[in-house]
């Protein structure tokens, strides 16, 4: 900083300095209180056997053995991390760009387009509670079900358990948590649209682009900050999966999730909140690693 | 629901005179039985070996109230309120604490404020329930489970009032509410067997028998089969009803004090003796339910009222939905047999599942010391056998378990679920209840059998390894 940038900052009155100092202060305050601190704490507990009763105590601590114990013997983690991997691929690869390829048909001013945005948007309005009741009903076995039942699949021999059957729920589950996340993009990416510059596409079609090229040379590259906000939501919404699974089945029998062991074991009945915080600790390294290249791409971009 | 019709609209105090003397009459003849023979069942399961003797039934009913219809106990003030919490959320027991609610104000004249929890979130936030604001009495469980909240000093004990009401109760029901330091902290408020139901109507028409042995039982799967039918109605999506089956599994083979050790960590899960359970539970598996996965116990109940399965192991609260989505004429014809007996050197024992649920008292809430007296004397006012009748009318399928109660209304199903309970040798209150709450939980043992019940045949050792690992990666309990 050169003294004259120094000189021009003292040049703010009094009242500047405390307007300024509050604009600061209250962000950073609750940001520390409210993030920094349940974070920190949770990574402190992950050291201890902690159950939620009483003070914690140097006994509780156990150093590093609710790692060790996590990664090498606890038969639900690595599954679990396998099916948040799945969640993630499955999104970004089929359900975003579905919400994207819906975006681009929508905004070709086809008849009834606000018929159809609302009727892809609306499952994004329910909550993802409501969403896993659907689809409950939707898969269940049998004649109850009327995935099955549509299928004639009613008799005990060839009725699929669509959420019972470990291997096939994650299948389930993703294509209902779909449903939801397809309608979310398509609206973020239909605002993105809508901002293009029509005289872009204008000059595209002058140059005799085709409508693939005009899309994809002229159109995705300048909605490269849309592109960016899309993947960090997608990421973010595959890590902290978790409604559909509780609802269904509280997370077990093949659709365990790290959001459910967490909850699972530090907020049920079990209480083995040291255990469930290294899980959140885990769970916090991940989502770490798409946070830092997103925030170091948008530095890089600033600078 | 019929039987809410019936109940009449004030509380069902006890009538003066000549009623009440025949009433005891017909008292000494059930509850007689389920006294006597109950007490030593009783008091095995809970394996104090305390050698209290038999407390008879008749002796218990004259201390509360008698003929004074509304006499509260000394302690009540006539005012003020309590604070109760409730994880009664279904439709028919929520009515049966609503009118308990309205019988209790009107006796007393103190207000009842009912918290109601969703069942399956109380289970959840007990712990934290328990630390923070909690209701000054609240419904919980029996067991292992009573006695870690009592451990923590989470429950206020309340010997005063047990002291007082006692003698309405067999001294198993006292074993049960005694806590690990011999304070006692709940009243025990019902109680329900676990066992294999099935339709009169059904056995009938197939001309089935009731199967003894398990040579029997596979012989009736193999049959029902045959006939179209699912043998074993089977539902497991909440994790907890598979315990059941594991739960009778063990007892049969290895005996009551193997599976108490076993949840209590004084056994390991590694023992050959659990991989036996295992495998003959692999046997059955071909004759159960095979959407078991995906069914609540509601929807496979479901199955066996429109009779198409032929058995079901689960407990008497099975009713409840035979109340629900059936007919009373199926109501009636529900009716249940003890697990078949496998031959080992614990069929003697005939024990079962028979899951005690208590009131309590918690140490933590903010209105305590001020509704004290109330919150007692509603503890108090549960321990009657009038009381928990309001319950047990409204078709819940638990039986109430003072000896005071009113038997006249019961079923033969209740008498039936009465008896079984009476006659067992070994009691144990069920996997989740007997172990620890971290243990049994839904990432816990509920996964671990679900596990199992994936790949029946997988390497059982493997998984019975994972499982010892897990126990002991759970911190001390105290």
């Amino acid at each position: 900083m050169s003294a004259a940038v120094r000189h021009r900052y003292s040049l703010l009155t009094r009242r500047d300095k405390i307007v300024l100092a509050l604009m600061v202060g209250i962000p950073t305050i609750l940001d520390l209180v409210f993030i920094w601190a349940p974070t920190i704490a949770s990574i402190g507990l992950s050291f201890t056997n902690w159950r939620g009763i009483g003070a914690i105590t140097a006994q509780n601590w156990v150093g590093l053995r609710n790692y060790t114990f996590l990664f090498t013997q606890y038969l639900f983690f690595w599954p679990a991390v396998e099916h948040n991997l799945v969640w993630l691929i499955f999104f970004v690869c089929i359900a975003t760009p579905f919400g994207m390829f819906l975006a681009v048909l929508l905004d070709r001013d086809i008849r009834g387009s606000a018929i159809y945005q609302n009727a892809f948007f609306l499952p994004v309005v329910l909550s993802l509670a409501v969403v896993g009741f659907i689809w409950e009903l939707l898969y269940a076995p049998g004649s109850s079900g009327l995935i099955d039942g549509a299928l004639g699949l009613t008799s005990q021999t060839n009725a699929i358990d669509w959420l019972g059957t470990p291997g096939l729920n994650l299948w389930a589950v993703l294509v209902a948590a779909s449903w939801r996340q397809v309608g979310y993009i398509m609206i973020l990416y239909l605002a993105g649209l809508k901002s293009v510059d029509p005289t872009l596409r204008e000059a595209a079609a002058i140059d005799g682009a085709n409508e693939w090229q005009t899309f994809f040379r002229v159109v995705f590259p300048v909605m490269a900050p849309i592109n960016t906000v899309i993947l960090v939501v997608t990421v973010i919404e595959s890590l902290r999966a978790f409604d559909i699974a509780y609802i269904i089945n509280h997370g077990k029998n093949g659709l365990e999730l790290l959001s459910t062991l967490i909850t699972n074991n530090s907020i049920s009945e079990a209480n083995l909140i040291g255990f469930g915080s290294a899980i959140a600790v885990v769970l916090l390294v991940i989502s770490l690693g798409p946070i830092i290249l997103y925030l170091n791409r948008v530095f890089r971009e600033e600078s | 629901m019929a039987s809410s019709g019936d109940t009449p609209r004030g509380p069902a105090l006890p009538d003066p005179g000549t009623t009440q003397l025949s009433r005891r009459t017909v008292l000494k003849g059930v509850a007689g039985v389920a006294g006597l023979a109950g007490v030593s069942a009783f008091l095995a399961a809970c394996g104090a070996g305390a050698t209290t003797a038999p407390t008879k039934a008749p002796a218990a009913s004259a201390a509360p109230g008698g003929g004074a219809a509304s006499a509260p106990p000394p302690a009540a003030s006539a005012t003020g309120q309590v604070t109760v919490g409730s994880n009664n959320s279904d439709p028919a027991p929520k009515k049966g604490m609503q009118l308990i609610n309205a019988a209790f104000t009107q006796a007393t004249g103190v207000a009842v404020q009912m918290n109601t929890v969703d069942h399956n979130t109380y289970q959840d936030q007990i712990t934290s329930y328990l630390q923070g604001t909690p209701q000054d009495d609240f419904l919980w469980f029996s067991g292992h489970r009573m006695r870690f909240f009592a451990d923590q000093g989470l429950v206020t004990p309340i010997d005063d009032v047990w002291s007082s009401v006692k003698s309405n109760f067999t001294s198993a029901f006292a074993t049960a509410v005694t806590g690990n330091d011999g304070k006692v902290y709940g009243i025990p408020i019902d109680y329900y067997p676990w066992a294999v139901f099935y339709r009169k109507s059904v056995f009938q028409q197939h001309n089935y028998q009731i199967p003894t042995t398990w040579d029997q039982l596979i012989t009736l799967s193999q049959t029902m089969q045959k006939d179209g039918l699912i043998p074993f109605a089977f539902g497991d999506k909440d994790g907890w009803p598979a315990m059941g089956t594991f739960d009778i599994l063990d007892l049969r083979l290895n005996g009551y004090d193997f599976h108490i050790g076993l949840l209590t960590g004084k056994q390991k899960w590694t023992d050959p003796k659990v991989t036996a359970v295992f495998q003959q539970w692999a046997k059955l598996l071909p004759y159960c339910d095979s959407q078991f996965a995906g069914l609540t116990w509601q929807q496979s109940a479901d199955k066996l009222i429109q009779k198409k399965a032929g058995m079901y192991l689960l407990g008497l609260f099975v009713s409840q939905e035979f109340t629900a989505a059936g007919s009373p004429a199926d109501l009636a014809d529900l009716d249940f047999f003890a697990f078949p007996y496998l031959g080992t050197q614990y069929d003697a024992e005939k024990a079962l599942d028979a899951p005690i649920d208590v009131i309590m008292m918690s140490a933590k809430s903010r209105s305590l010391q001020e509704d004290m007296a109330n919150a007692k004397a509603y503890l108090d006012f549960w321990s009657k056998g009038s009381t928990q009748l309001i319950m047990f009318k409204q078709g819940t399928g638990l039986i109430p378990t003072a000896n005071d109660t009113d038997t006249s209304g019961y079923s033969a199903l209740d008498k039936k679920a009465v008896q079984i309970v009476s006659e067992a040798q070994k009691i144990t209150q069920f996997l989740d209840r007997d172990s620890r709450p971290d243990f049994a939980g839904a990432n816990g043992m509920q996964s671990f059998l679900a596990k199992f019940l994936a790949n029946p045949n997988q390497n059982l050792m493997a998984l019975q390894t994972t499982i010892q690992n897990f126990w002991d990666s759970l911190p001390p309990e105290t």
